[in-house]
């Protein structure tokens, strides 16, 4: 693996580790200020958040292996593997805003509490990312159909994993702290 | 190079499961459930951080685990010293007595604080 060509990248996810970091400690101060309004306890559904995380661990999977067989020059399993972690990429989108759909057909939203605006940003933020994301996918997998695989689709490969693993594990943060700890307390 | 993919995955499952568990079915509770949980969710993060984001692996000089060092650090600033100060700040917002307050803060520095 190359690391120098990645450093600038590897740079910027730290900035974004920070801007995630400043979103949780908001999470984390504001988390108890419903204001009258659902606690996590009352609006969250396990099962479902649980069926985002492994969707999300999966996807994390098929586009590690996936860029690896591209690599050993693998062009065809490693774009199917690439076209699933797109798949699966989606379905987390479609569950996460469902999730945000009920909320607000319940009749909240990020004006009813200082909890729900904390939970909304951060959530939203990441759901942002993970939109961004595919976006990038689609190119990659659109020029490795197009051209097949070059020094340059490699790197832009290369790149797009690091991205997709550092969202994956900020979804750890947000499943463990937001959800199971938000449900527990 | 793949074994290590999947071993990062099995992993990250388990002890997404493992996290899962202790709270739906309530093992613990309270201190001791955040502890577990935090906890939990660490090992998967350096789990990840090894097997997926590949740090641990880079030639000398360790770049980017420098730069990930002083995110880090950072990160325990701006979320550890966001909670404490809002704790401080929330209790000297608190409709309290004079004398309530003087046993709370009492309390508070025979725990350290």
């Amino acid at each position: 693996m190359k690391e120098r060509g990645s450093l600038g990248f590897w740079l910027y996810l730290m900035t974004d580790c920070m801007l995630f970091a400043s979103l949780f400690a908001v999470f984390a101060v504001l988390r108890t200020a419903t204001a009258d309004g659902p606690t996590a306890n009352e609006l969250f559904e396990l099962p479902m958040v649980l069926g985002e995380t492994l969707i999300l661990l999966t996807s994390s999977f098929t586009c590690g292996v996936g860029v690896l067989l591209l690599r050993r020059k693998q062009l065809v399993p490693a774009v199917s593997l690439l076209i699933i972690t797109y798949l699966l990429g989606i379905a987390f989108l479609v569950i996460e805003l469902t999730e945000f759909t009920s909320i607000i057909d319940k009749g909240f939203d990020w004006g009813t509490s200082a909890f729900l605006s904390s939970f909304f940003v951060l959530v939203g933020t990441h759901g942002l990312h993970i939109f961004i994301g595919l976006l990038w996918l689609l190119i990659l997998i659109a020029l490795l159909v197009r051209q097949g695989i070059t020094d340059n689709l490699l790197k832009k490969a290369g790149l797009f994993a690091l991205f997709w693993h550092f969202l994956d594990l900020v979804w750890i943060f947000i499943f463990t702290f937001v959800y199971l700890l938000g449900v527990a307390a | 190079m793949i074994i290590k993919y999947v071993i990062g995955f099995v992993a990250s499952v388990v002890l997404t499961l493992a996290a899962y568990v202790s709270v739906e079915y309530g093992l613990s509770s309270g201190a001791a459930l955040l502890a577990v949980v935090a906890v939990l969710a660490i090992m998967q993060a350096i789990v990840q951080l090894y097997f997926f984001l590949h740090l641990g692996e880079e030639a000398k000089p360790r770049v980017r685990f420098l730069t990930f060092s002083f995110m880090t650090l950072i990160l325990v600033i701006i979320v550890g010293g966001s909670l404490w100060i809002m704790h401080n700040l929330n209790y000297n917002m608190m409709q309290m007595t004079p004398n309530e307050k003087e046993y709370y803060m009492t309390t508070q520095r025979d725990k350290g604080f």
